[in-house]
């Protein structure tokens, strides 16, 4: 008995939760039931891993519904795992102050998705800069020119197997 | 019939107005191309990036101990509160407990940081208006905060003082002393400022009702700090999620009615006597004790990912860290406040005047080396 407690210690992920949290992953499967998606947690923060063609419709339903009510988009990030890149996004309700992950993943070679600056108009140079770093295109986004690199910078710097160009001393 | 020829005659052409990236009112290399139609903007271009570093991806190559200087140099008004927020995601990470004392002196310096970063705000807003006395005021006082900033950390700007699991060193012997003469200084600063620019004639002429920025808009944009407390929006990650031992005090968020640059700046310097009143009350609290937490110095936290907030001068910074086990975070990204706020600039300037955009660029108190990273 004792060894099997010790096993399932060993699994468990860090959960981390406060109240807001605990009622917020209670909550979210009635919410998203009608999407493809798991529920898990990291940290103290409840993830929704999501789909990436349904991304948009899961973050107009998660600011729109009265109970979620997601208004304020804190942070838009891409991680690079090397087989995909990671869609990040961590929203946050300005009026029942709980926030959430949104995570999706998309393929390395031609990573495309709809753009959230209908819903949050503050994703608009989050997406500019993940596009540029790290080369995820963004449909219908207004425009992706480069933000934080030149014009007709080659390669994609955020990603791990960018190799940095050697230093030399003239 | 007459008045119809002369408008013909008189007919406007858009004009593309380029500014910076080297011009003294945009507080650091940023460019904007401004199409203008006589006086009035029509339409904004904003291009930022010019102090790209790579900080993010250069936080992947460095141990845990070393990317605390790296977030020094975000920002360089507010090197300690961004000190802070990282140092807190790694403790946050490794659930590290921090003495009291180490929180109290954290707490005292971030809140000083907070006021230098306010005073320098309020001098240079006042000089982009054309107001130069507040300026030298407000340096004369920032001044003394960064000698004492010396004394304490023994760097004036980058002071790599805060440190996973505590701080660097206790603080000199006289130093709650000299705090106590500081605090009297800076108020007695500080009013002078409010008597000479804040109800101003031509200042309020030139920033009342002048780039309005509604509530709805900030929190659509994602606006943090004092800039949304402008607007009328109280939220402050000290009093709604509090870290660090904030909730220990008393003290107030100040808000503006209409969020226009009036508004922002006077938030801003309310701010400054919020902060000294939390300066004031740490003080008398201020336990004695430890400094640190001893760590080692590979750390390696245990894989996970965290992201954790905090309120910097500017606004809510956020560290969003993933940790694989070894000695190097595997991601570091950073939730910039200035970029944040800066994206509104194109909704702002749009229908106002030209001489009118280097005051509401100024009222957003951007940072370029935080946009950029």
């Amino acid at each position: 008995m004792a060894e099997k407690d010790k096993a399932e210690e060993a699994i468990e992920p860090i959960n981390r939760l406060d109240a807001k949290s605990i009622a917020l992953q209670a909550m979210l499967p009635g919410i998203v039931s009608d999407f493809k998606v798991t529920i898990n947690t990291a940290f103290d923060l409840v993830v929704v891993a999501v789909e990436p063609e349904e991304i948009k419709q899961i973050c107009l339903l998660l600011r729109d519904n009265d109970e979620t009510a997601f208004d304020y988009l804190l942070l838009l990030c891409v991680v690079d795992y090397e087989d995909y890149l990671q869609v990040v996004y961590h929203i946050y309700s300005t009026s029942l102050k709980h926030t959430l992950v949104v995570k999706t993943n998309v393929s390395p070679e031609e990573p495309s998705l709809e753009s959230v600056t209908p819903v949050w108009k503050g994703a608009d140079w989050y997406e500019r800069e993940a596009h540029d770093l790290f080369g995820v295109s963004f449909n219908a986004h207004p425009s992706l020119s480069p933000l934080l690199l030149y014009e007709g910078f080659e390669g994609f710097p955020g990603r791990r197997n960018y190799e940095m160009p050697e230093y030399k001393e003239w | 019939m007459v008045d119809q020829d002369i408008n013909k005659k008189l007919d406007t052409v858009q004009m593309m107005v380029n500014m910076g990236p080297q011009h003294p009112s945009t507080h650091g290399v940023f460019r904007m191309v401004l199409a203008v139609d006589g006086e009035r903007i029509v339409d904004v271009e904003p291009h930022i990036g010019y102090l790209h570093r790579g900080s993010e991806k250069l936080c992947e190559g460095e141990i845990y101990v070393q990317i605390v200087t790296l977030f020094d140099r975000l920002d360089y008004l507010s090197n300690l509160n961004n000190e802070m927020v990282f140092c807190r995601a790694v403790e946050k990470l490794m659930e590290l407990e921090i003495p009291e004392r180490a929180e109290y002196i954290r707490v005292i310096l971030c809140e000083l940081n907070r006021v230098a970063s306010h005073l320098l705000f309020i001098g240079t807003f006042g000089l982009d208006v054309g107001a130069m006395t507040p300026s030298m005021y407000m340096f004369r006082d920032r001044e003394k905060i960064q000698s004492m900033f010396e004394a304490v950390t023994g760097a004036r700007m980058m002071h790599n003082y805060i440190r996973i699991g505590g701080i660097k060193n206790d603080v000199p012997d006289d130093f709650i002393h000299r705090m106590k003469s500081l605090i009297v200084e800076l108020k007695k600063g500080l009013e002078e400022a409010d008597k000479l620019l804040s109800f101003n004639e031509i200042f309020l002429a030139r920033t009342k009702n002048i780039g309005t920025m509604s509530a709805k808009m900030a929190i659509e944009y994602g606006v943090s700090g004092p800039s949304l407390r402008a607007s009328g929006v109280p939220i402050d990650i000290r009093k709604d999620h509090p870290y660090s031992i904030y909730d220990r005090f008393d003290f107030g968020i100040p808000i503006g009615e209409i969020g226009d640059c009036w508004d922002r700046y006077y938030v801003r310097l309310e701010e400054v006597r919020q902060s000294i009143s939390i300066m004031e009350q740490a003080l008398y609290q201020l336990p004695d004790g430890d400094t640190i937490t001893p760590t080692r110095f590979l750390l390696r936290p245990p894989k996970g990912e965290v992201y954790v907030r905090g309120e910097n001068p500017r606004g809510e910074i956020g560290v969003y860290m993933i940790s694989d086990g070894t000695d190097k975070p595997y991601r570091v990204k950073v939730r910039p406040p200035s970029f944040c706020n800066l994206m509104t600039i194109k909704d702002l300037l749009i229908d106002t005047y030209v001489a009118d955009a280097v005051v509401i660029l100024g009222s957003l108190d951007i940072v370029l080396g935080e946009v950029d990273r």
